[in-house]
C-alpha cells in the first residue's frame, strides 16, 4: 500500500510523544552520582524484591495461563466468550481497583481470607500478596498471547500427532507446546515487564514495607518525594529493563516461523 | 487387519458402507467434495460419524455406543500436506510414532532410521523440515506414518500436492511400502488406483457409486466420474530395452522414473486422449504403433472413446465421420513414447 504522505505528520508526532519524555528524563539524570544513587540499600533491596517478584508472577502466569489460553483456544464450551472476556478484565481494569479486590478476596475479613487465616497464613501486606497482584494484573497478558498463537498454529500438527499413536497429554509435551514456543515466550517476557512496573494493585493490595512488599515502582515513587535524583536513576533502570524487554520479545518473533 | 465402515456425515451429506479385507489397499476415487476425505477423518476419529459403526479386526472404533480416541486407533493418516513437526529434525519426526508407543529414545531413532531406508530417504535423516522439497517431505511423511506401525494406513491424496516430476518415483515406492499392508488411499487419479489398489470404491456427492476389483472398475466403469478417470490404458508385460514386450508380441516405448531391469513384470500406461487413430499405418516418426479393430464407439462428453481389443483412443466426433469409423474397422492406433509411462 501506499501511504499518504501527510499520515508521516501524525505518526511524527505519535512517535516524539512517546520518545521525548524519556529523553527528558534521561537529560536529567545525574550521571555523575548515577551509580550510587541506583546503588543505595533501599534501592538494590527494591530492585531485587522487583526481580524476584516479578520472576515468580512470570512463573505462575506459565503455570496457569498455558492451561487457560489451550482451553480456550482448544475447547467449545457455553459461555466461554464470557469467560474470555472476563479473565481479560485485569488488561482494563485500573489496577488499584484490582488491588481493593483482591484485598477483599484474600484479605483478614476476605471472601477466602478465613479459609487462608485457618491455614496460618497472612497474605495481605506480604511478598505473597505483592506476587497475587503482580500474577493478576499480568496473567491475561500470557492468555492473550497464547491463545492467539495456538489458533494461528492450528490443530493440524496435533491431529497428525494423535493418528501416530500419541496420547493427548504428550500430543501437549511434544507437539502443541513446542510449536507455540514463541508465543509462550512473548506471553511470558510480557506477563514479567507487566509484573515489574505493577503499582497500583500493589500498593493496595501489599502496602509498602520496605525489603518486604515495596518493589522498585513504589520506591521510586516514594523517592520522588524525598530525593528526585534518586527517583529519576531508578527510572532510568527501569526504562533500561523494559527496553531489554521488547529486545527479547522481538528476538523470539523473528525467530518463530 | 480387516476394517468395517458404516457411517452417515449429516453436515457433509455422507452416507457410506465398506469393508477393506487384511493386507488389500482399496482406492477411493471421485470427484472434489465427494466426501472422500471425510470418510477417513471419520475413520481416524477425527470427525465424529453422526450414525454407524467402524470396526478394526475385532476391535469397535465406534458406533454400539462407544468411541475410540484417534491415538488408541492404530490409523495413521498421511494427507497431501505431509505437515511434519517443524521443530523435530526428519529423524524425530520419523521416530515419533514409535516414541508415542512407548519405546526408547535410541530404540526409537533405530526404528526411524530403518524407516528411513525403507522410503529412499536415508540421507534426509539430519534435515529439518523447512529444509525439504514437497516430494521430500511427503516421503518423511510416509516413513513416519508407516513407522507408528499403524493397523491400517491412511493416505489421503498423498501425491496431490506433489511436483509432477517426482510424482512417478513416489508412485514406486508406495506401491512398494503397500503391498502386503491394509491401506485405504483416497485419489483423484485412476493411475493411482491401477497401480496401488487391489478394490476401488467411486464416491460421488457422499454415496458410493460404484465398487470392485480394480480392472473391473477401471475396464468398465459404470458410474459417470468412472467413465471419466477410468478407460486408461494399460499393457502389462515384461521390461525389454527399457519398454514393455506385452504377451501379444508388441513391444511398447515409454518414460520409467526409475531405469527397469529386463525381465521384470512391468505396465505400460498412456491415456487414450494421447492415442491418435489412422486408417493406415504411421510412417516414420518413433511412435507406438498397435493394429487394431475397433469393438465399440462410446461417446464421452464431447468426444468419442474408440475401443478396441486392447488399446482406446478418444478423438473428436469429426474424426469419427472423416475415417467412417465403425465396429469391425480395422485401425492403426498411434501414442508416443514420452506420453506413456512404465511402471515395474
Amino acid at each position: 500500500m501506499q501511504v499518504p504522505r501527510w499520515v508521516f505528520i501524525p505518526a511524527a508526532v505519535g512517535a516524539a510523544f512517546i520518545v521525548l519524555p524519556l529523553v527528558a528524563m534521561a537529560s536529567r539524570v545525574d550521571w555523575n552520582s548515577f551509580f550510587s544513587l541506583i546503588s543505595s540499600d533501599s534501592s538494590r533491596t527494591a530492585l531485587l524484591l522487583s526481580l524476584r517478584t516479578s520472576a515468580v508472577s512470570t512463573v505462575l502466569c506459565v503455570l496457569l495461563g498455558v492451561p487457560m489460553a489451550l482451553v480456550l483456544a482448544r475447547t467449545t464450551f457455553r459461555g466461554q466468550s464470557l469467560l474470555r472476556s472476563l479473565v481479560l478484565l485485569p488488561l482494563v481494569l485500573p489496577p488499584v481497583v484490582g488491588g481493593i479486590a483482591l484485598l477483599y478476596t484474600f484479605g483478614r475479613k476476605g471472601l477466602l481470607g478465613e479459609t487462608v487465616d485457618v491455614l496460618g497464613l497472612q497474605i495481605a501486606f506480604s511478598t505473597t500478596a505483592v506476587v497475587i497482584a503482580q500474577t493478576f494484573v499480568a496473567l491475561p497478558f500470557m492468555v492473550v498471547s497464547l491463545e492467539g498463537a495456538l489458533r494461528t498454529a492450528g490443530e493440524r500438527y496435533e491431529v497428525v500427532a494423535a493418528t501416530l499413536g500419541a496420547r493427548p497429554t504428550t500430543v501437549l509435551r511434544r507437539v502443541t507446546l513446542p510449536v507455540v514456543l514463541p508465543g509462550l515466550a512473548a506471553g511470558a517476557v510480557l506477563s514479567f515487564s507487566r509484573a515489574l512496573g505493577e503499582f497500583g494493585a500493589t500498593i493496595t493490595f501489599a502496602g509498602s514495607l520496605e525489603g518486604v512488599t515495596r518493589t522498585l515502582p513504589l520506591e521510586i515513587y516514594l523517592q520522588r518525594e524525598v530525593d528526585p535524583d534518586a527517583a529519576v536513576a531508578l527510572s532510568l533502570v527501569l526504562v533500561v529493563v523494559a527496553v531489554l524487554v521488547i529486545g527479547l520479545v522481538r528476538g523470539t518473533r523473528s525467530s518463530a516461523l | 487387519m480387516s476394517l468395517y465402515l458404516e457411517a452417515t456425515i449429516a453436515d457433509r451429506d455422507v452416507d457410506v458402507r465398506f469393508d477393506v479385507a487384511d493386507g488389500e489397499t482399496l482406492a477411493i476415487l471421485g470427484p472434489n467434495g465427494a466426501g472422500k476425505s471425510s470418510v477417513l477423518a471419520a475413520i481416524a476419529g477425527i470427525l465424529r460419524p453422526d450414525t454407524g459403526r467402524g470396526t478394526l479386526g475385532d476391535e469397535v472404533l465406534f458406533g454400539d455406543g462407544v468411541w475410540k480416541a484417534p491415538h488408541l486407533r492404530g490409523t495413521a493418516l498421511l494427507s497431501q500436506d505431509a505437515l511434519l513437526f517443524p521443530h523435530l529434525d526428519v529423524t524425530d519426526n520419523v521416530a515419533f510414532g514409535p516414541r508415542s508407543g512407548g519405546q526408547s529414545r535410541s530404540e526409537s531413532r533405530a526404528a526411524a532410521r530403518r524407516w528411513l531406508t525403507e522410503v529412499d530417504a536415508w540421507e534426509l535423516a539430519d534435515l529439518k523440515p523447512s529444509q525439504l522439497s514437497g516430494g521430500q517431505a511427503q516421503r518423511i511423511g510416509v516413513a513416519r506414518a508407516l513407522a507408528a506401525e499403524p493397523r491400517l494406513l491412511l493416505l489421503d491424496e498423498p501425491m496431490a500436492a506433489l511436483d509432477i516430476t517426482v510424482v512417478p518415483a513416489m508412485r514406486q515406492m508406495l506401491k512398494r511400502v503397500l503391498a502386503d499392508r491394509t491401506a485405504i488411499i483416497v485419489t483423484h487419479d485412476a493411475l493411482d488406483a491401477a497401480l496401488l489398489a487391489d478394490r476401488v470404491i467411486v464416491m460421488d456427492r457422499g454415496r458410493i457409486v460404484e465398487a470392485g476389483a480394480t480392472k473391473d472398475v477401471l475396464a468398465r466403469p459404470r458410474s459417470q466420474f468412472g467413465a471419466h478417470i477410468a478407460g486408461l490404458n494399460l499393457l502389462s508385460g515384461v521390461v525389454e530395452d527399457g519398454g514393455v514386450r506385452t504377451p501379444d508380441g508388441s513391444h511398447v516405448e515409454g518414460l520409467s522414473a526409475d531405469p527397469i531391469a529386463d525381465a521384470r513384470a512391468a505396465v505400460a500406461v498412456f491415456s487414450p486422449s494421447s492415442v491418435s487413430v489412422y486408417l493406415e499405418p504411421p510412417s516414420g516418426s518413433p511412435r507406438n504403433v498397435f493394429a487394431a479393430t475397433v469393438t465399440a464407439l462410446e461417446p464421452i462428453g464431447a468426444q468419442v472413446r474408440v475401443r478396441t481389443a486392447e488399446v482406446s483412443a478418444d478423438v473428436t466426433v469429426a474424426a469419427v465421420a472423416d475415417l467412417k469409423l465403425m465396429p469391425g474397422t480395422r485401425v492403426y492406433l498411434s501414442v508416443k513414447a514420452s506420453e506413456v509411462a512404465i511402471y515395474a
